[in-house]
């Protein structure tokens, strides 16, 4: 059974390379009883959202 | 130049229509002003980084054949003026207004947050982030926002920067600062684990608190 520390990982892994199908399964079975790590994900998408906006606020603090 | 490894034998006059795709020198003096204005803090010492690092390319453009070397290289430029630009300015970071709290990052971190049986430790499991009005126009959450990116240790904020904000892909990050795949997604990892953590401590819990 995959932790939460290894789920964290995954979760943000998620984000930089394709998850194999073994990953896949792995860390939806932990994420479906899992709540802070359910809720961690969301943030790792939250964290690059914001990322996106705040690159965009930059480049337009210029003009 | 360090990088001679990239250098592709070819025309001379077939690299320097490079410079003439102005959809492509505009979008990347974007990125490489984005990049650089993020590491010396400063718009105009920015600017200047970056024409400097333009023209620097343009001299010796007959090294270069494909853009995306071509765009590598100008970046590899770009971060050796931007690390002479830092060493003779003294860096100004707000990195002290966060000085409350652990500021823990790697393994301390992960030491932190989570028990010795993989589990997260009680006090440390992420709760749902209200988001009252984190929106582009709450100059306070972009101020903390700011902060806490810079408060990520250098080599953190570097590859963090180079995936989220110029976008770059995972064999352009790794040809670039010469670190492994697995090495950057756990470099990434933390990161985000870092900033995760101080924008929780020093905004999305604040805001519940009160």
């Amino acid at each position: 059974m995959m932790k939460c520390k290894q789920a964290t990982q995954m979760l943000s892994e998620k984000l930089d390379r394709p998850l194999s199908a073994k990953e896949k399964i792995a860390l939806t079975m932990h994420t479906a009883i899992c709540t802070p790590c359910r809720q961690f994900g969301k943030q790792m998408e939250d964290i690059r959202a914001m990322s996106k906006s705040y690159a965009k606020k930059k480049e337009s603090d210029r003009d | 130049m360090t990088n001679m490894n990239l250098a592709v034998e070819m025309e001379p006059s077939a690299a320097s229509h490079v410079f003439h795709d102005t959809a492509f020198i505009d979008e990347l003096r974007l990125q490489m002003l984005k990049f650089a204005t993020l590491q010396v803090r400063d718009s105009q010492l920015a600017e200047d980084a970056v024409q400097e690092a333009m023209l620097s390319a343009y001299q010796n453009i007959d090294r270069f054949a494909r853009q995306a070397a071509f765009k590598t290289w100008v970046f590899s430029i770009l971060k050796n003026k931007i690390i002479d630009l830092l060493r003779k300015e003294k860096r100004h970071t707000s990195a002290s207004q966060l000085e409350e709290g652990p500021n823990l990052s790697g393994d301390a971190l992960i030491e932190h947050l989570f028990e010795e049986n993989g589990h997260w430790q009680k006090d440390e499991r992420p709760k749902k982030w209200d988001q009252p009005d984190h929106g582009v126009e709450n100059a306070h959450f972009w101020k903390v926002f700011d902060a806490c990116l810079n408060a990520l240790p250098a080599k953190y904020g570097r590859l963090f920067m180079m995936r989220e904000f110029l976008e770059m892909d995972t064999s352009e990050i790794c040809h670039n600062e010469d670190v492994s795949v697995s090495s950057l997604n756990v470099t990434l990892y933390r990161a985000r684990l870092r900033l995760r953590e101080c924008l929780e401590d020093h905004w999305f819990q604040k805001e519940t608190a009160t």
